[in-house]
This record gives structure tokens, sequence and C-alpha cells, in this order.
């Protein structure tokens, strides 16, 4: 009777064979699995990035958007839009930091890493669950968009480089989170050190405002933050205001450039550092 | 296959900082036996667990898993390996069945296998009404189990239960024991690490008493008893005697330390079966003035090992630190 004796697996149900190029992307795709089906089952999760932008693009819109005058004129509305989606994007950042604490301290990540399973696939696996947030909330930006009067006046290919280049910003700013979530030790840490960094991230570039308004000193900081190079290739792809585009520094002069530069060299960076930081924290 | 050991450890070393977590640490458990790590608060016991399931790089010293190294074979030493921990290794938001399928396809198995096992795992443990629950309705007790199914769910040959039944109640800790022995009669390893003296006493054919981050007494549970005298006497004194000069009398007869009660009118003392020696001891009490209640001889459990080894409880309040996932109350 006893269903549990020390047994070998049979043979056919094993993928051992397999080769370990197959066994990561199986891994990755059972733990991809693994985050959607706590979004299905728990749709609340996704709040922060479905109500917050829609909550900032009514208060930007309605609110302060009034006093906001475009160098160069344009509607704010559709100046807004460009920002918004990297800020909807930045913002999942805190989300898998906190994501990736919780599984190291209730001992699920020991319990991953005693199996045979591809050790990387946990940090692969939850990139790719939060871009799929990432993508759930640039179509929330961009319905609300519409409502507000937003509009494309380019092609679509432009409107694909734009998502794309959005998109790849964003997977890549995903790994910053994930090295965010390997340094830190609690939940609530995780949280709170994530909105400290990406609040003056987005408010500090010419995501809400044009950078022409703020003070000297700031402007280099605002000109060089890799949000305003992804609003400024947004609005400059969409056809919106682009007031930017009147700055003569380099990333305002060429952003898609830039956010590609950009998001290579966080990848570049985060990606590794990720990975190192995986490694050191769990072996001890 | 018979004479290659499931578990070995020779001289493993292990740093945290400047704490020593393991100093000098060997051990050998034969295959299909049940083994017991015992030890206070702090003495290493996780830490070797951790060593031996790779999630542990040892500084000093080799351990081996079914014969394979746990660092240059760590891959061969997962296919073999099962892990429970002190708390439940699960996805809060996955039902029961969900863990156990996704634990069950990371331990590579094809995914119409991990279903198979998850439903027969489910079954085993008497949690299928509660399968298809998300595992944060889950009382501790239902926790453990899917946890210890979890750990099961890749056919392990060697299973590690690091403090299995820490903050169970007692009849979820019947189960686990009943567990227990139903994967031992199927031949499975298992290397269990406790704070509970009776739960190695009952489990356990071997047992290594760990201080320190290191081995000082190992052998079955009869031999130990047996290492620190076949009997045990039982001394009661009378309120308001001098306990200093009681064990100075008792000293002579014992063959261990000599070791006083909580409430001070207690003594515990390891002797060695002779004719006349209840009659002998309490002459010497009475020689040196000291009023006794109540002496009793009694057969030496693992307390009694355990005491006189380890001296007493947890050994240090540093060494709590260096484990921060143990928990539970220190061992009176």
């Amino acid at each position: 009777m006893s269903a549990i004796t020390a047994e070998l697996a049979p043979e056919r149900d094993v993928t051992y064979g397999r080769s370990p190029l197959a066994h990561f992307a199986s891994d990755v795709w059972v733990l991809t699995k693994r985050s959607i089906a706590r979004i299905r089952r728990e749709p609340e999760t996704l709040a922060d990035v479905t109500f917050m932008p829609v909550i900032f693009i009514l208060m930007f819109a309605y609110v302060f958007g009034g006093a906001i005058v475009l160098p160069g004129g344009g509607n704010y509305h559709e100046y807004l839009i460009g920002g918004m989606l990297g800020m909807g994007l930045a913002q999942t950042a805190p989300g898998v930091a906190v994501a990736l604490v919780t599984d190291m301290s209730t001992g699920l990540i020991d319990r991953f890493r005693s199996l045979p399973m591809s050790r990387w696939a946990v940090l692969m696996a939850r990139s790719i669950a939060e871009l799929l947030t990432q993508i759930i909330s640039t179509v929330v930006v961009v319905c609300v968009g519409l409502a507000i009067g937003w509009r494309v006046h380019t092609g679509p290919a432009e409107v694909i480089a734009a998502f794309g280049l959005a998109l790849l910003f964003g997977y890549a700013f995903t790994w910053a989170g994930v090295c965010l979530g390997m340094a830190l030790r609690s939940p609530e840490a995780a949280q709170q050190t994530g909105f400290i960094i990406f609040l003056p991230l987005t408010f500090i570039s010419s995501a809400f405002v044009p950078i022409q308004g703020m003070p000297g000193w700031l402007q280099p900081i605002a000109e060089w933050n890799p949000m305003s190079a992804l609003a400024a290739a947004c609005r400059h792809l969409f056809g919106n205001p682009n007031p930017a585009a009147s700055v003569p520094v380099w990333p305002m002069q060429h952003p898609e450039l830039a956010v590609v530069c950009w998001s290579v060299a966080m990848l570049v960076v985060f990606a590794p550092l990720a990975v190192h930081l995986y490694r050191r924290k769990a072996l001890g | 296959m018979g004479e290659v050991p499931a578990i070995e450890a020779e001289g493993l070393v292990k740093h945290y900082g400047k704490t020593r977590a393991l100093s000098g640490f060997d051990l050998v458990v034969p295959a299909g036996t049940v083994y017991g790590l015992l030890g206070p608060n702090g003495a290493g016991k996780t830490t070797a667990v951790r060593v031996f399931a790779t999630l542990l790089r040892p500084d000093g010293g080799r351990a081996r898993v079914q014969g394979r190294d746990v660092v240059t074979e760590a891959a061969e030493v997962r296919r073999q390996i099962g892990l429970t921990g002190q708390y439940a290794a699960l996805d809060e938001y996955l039902t029961g069945r969900a863990n156990l399928i996704m634990i069950g396809q990371l331990s590579r198995l094809t995914a119409s296998a991990a279903r198979r096992r998850a439903d027969e795992m489910l079954e085993r443990f008497s949690l299928t009404v509660a399968a298809s629950r998300a595992v944060k309705t889950y009382s501790g007790g239902m926790r453990r189990r899917l946890d210890l199914a979890a750990s099961l769910i890749g056919y392990p040959s060697v299973l590690f239960l690091d403090e299995p039944t820490t903050g169970l109640d007692p009849s979820a800790r019947a189960m686990t024991w009943e567990i227990v022995r139903e994967l031992a009669e199927g031949g499975t390893t298992l290397l269990l690490t406790t704070q509970y003296l009776d739960e190695a006493d009952q489990l356990a054919r071997r047992v290594a008493v760990i201080d320190g981050g290191t081995v000082i007494a190992e052998g079955t549970p009869e031999a130990l008893k047996s290492s620190i005298g076949d009997e045990h006497l039982e001394v009661v004194l009378a309120a308001g005697t001098d306990v200093e000069a009681a064990i100075i009398a008792v000293r002579p007869f014992a063959r261990g330390r000599v070791q006083p009660g909580q409430d001070g009118r207690r003594l515990s003392v390891p002797v060695a079966a002779a004719e006349g020696l209840t009659t002998r001891v309490v002459r010497a009490l009475d020689a040196a003035g000291v009023q006794v209640n109540d002496v009793t001889i009694e057969r030496a459990s693992l307390d009694d090992v355990f005491l006189s080894l380890t001296g007493q409880v947890s050994s240090t309040e540093d060494d709590r630190a260096v484990e921060p996932e143990l928990e539970g109350s220190a061992v009176a």
C-alpha cells in the first residue's frame, strides 16, 4: 500500500535525457506559469500596474496639466502618454524585487535550489512574468490615453518601434529590480526601496513636465535620465509634441538610439549582477 | 551498492564571519537508515543539512551523498535528494496540487508524470479534499504535509528532514512520525535533525549528538544511553537543602556529569548498575547532612545523554544568530 518507497522514477516519466537548453526552457515555462497563475487567482496584485497609471494619467491630464505649458506649443494630453508609458514600466520593478524577496524568505528558492532544475530559470522566469505585467500596464496606458484624446500621427512601423523600445527598456529595467530583490532581506524593504528609487527616476525626467522648465542644475540630470530618452523616443515615434527635440544634448537628439544604449547597458550590468548576487546569496 | 554510505562527511568546516558553524564535522549514514542529528539551537544541524542539500558550499572538508560530492557533483546529488525545512517552502497562492505539479516538473518529471505523482501524493497525505485550494488557506499541519509530499515527489533516495515537527501539534507530529517510518521501511535514507530527544529515540536507528559544529557522540540510541551509565539516579532533595553539598556527596558514584534540576531540588546522576547502590548513595548523602525526600533509579534516556554531553540548553547566544532559520524552544 505504501505509495512512498525508495523506488526510482520510471524511465518513461523522467526527462533526464533532454538537452540542457530544453530543460532550461521547460523550467522557465513552469515557473512563468506559476507567476501567471498567481495573477489569475488574485488579479488585484495587478492594481499597482493598472490603477496607478490610470490615476496618474487623470491627475496629470486634468489637475496639473492645465498649469503646464509646453515649449513650442502642443497638446499636453498628447505629450503625457509618451511619458506615462515609461512610468508604467518602471513601476513594476519594485514588484519583481518584492516577489523575489518573498520567495527567498519563505524558503521556496532553497527548495528550487535543491532540485535538479536549472538555477537561472528562477530569475529568467521572473523577468518574463514581469514583461507580461508590463504589457498589461502598457495596454492600460494606451486605452486611457486614447480616452483622454491622445492620438498617434504616424504609421504602424513607428508605433511598433515605439512599443518595442518601451518593452525593451522595461525588460532591461526589470533586471535592476531583480538585483534590488537580491540585495534586500524583507519584502517591505524591497517595496520601500523600490519606491524611493523609482519615484525620483520618473519625476526628474521629461515624463510629465518639459525639461526646459526645470532649474539649470537639475536639467543635465533630466536630460541624461533614461526615462527622458524613452519619453522623447515615444513622442517622436508617435508624432506627439516633443519639446525635448530642441534640447541640444545627445540623448535628446537621438532618443531612440539612447533608449537602446540604456537598455543594453542595463542588461549588461544588471543581468550578470543579478545572477552573481543570486549565486552568492544562495551559497552563503 | 551496499557499501557506499548514503551520506558521508569528512571534516566539514563552515564559517559565518568569525563564527564557526561547522568545525570538523564527520558523519557516515549507511543507506536505508533513519539517522538522527541531535543538538541544541545553533549547534550546526541546519548548516550541515544545507551543505548536504547543496545549498551551502563548505569552507573545508568534503561531503558526499550517494557517493557524489556535494560541491563538484551537485547536479547529480540533487537528483537523489529531497529536502524539507522548518518552514513549508511552498507557493502560497498556488493550489496544493499546482505546487506539487510544479515541484514535480522541476524535479525533471514529465508533465503527465508530475500530475499523476501529485495526485498519488495528495492521496497518500490525505490532502485530496484540499488539493484545489490555495495553500494560504491551509493549516500549519496541512502545510507541513504538503511540504513533505513536495520533497518526495521527485522519487528521492535520500531525504533531509530539518526539524520536521518543530511547531506541530501532537497529532500532526504523530502523522509525520508515521510517514518517516513508512519511508524507512520502503528503503529511503533519512537524515533527521531534531531538538526533541524522544523523536530521535523513537525514529532513528543511529544518532549523532552535535554541539559547537562538531559531532561529540555517535551511535545507536541504546549504545549512547549505556555509554553514560546504564542507570540513572534521581535524587529529590528536601526543601532548603544545600544542593552543592548534595552534588559533592553523590559525585563519587557518578559516571558522568551530575545534573542539578531546574527547581534546585532534584539531582540527576548517571551511574553504573551495582548491588546496593541506592543504600550507599543514601548513606553518603546522610553523612553529608543532606536531607533527601526520594531516591529512585531509572534507566538512562537520550535526554540524559544529551544533557551529559552538551551540558544543558542551547550552547551560546552567538550561535543562534548563525542559523537564523532555526526557531523553536530550547531543550530544557
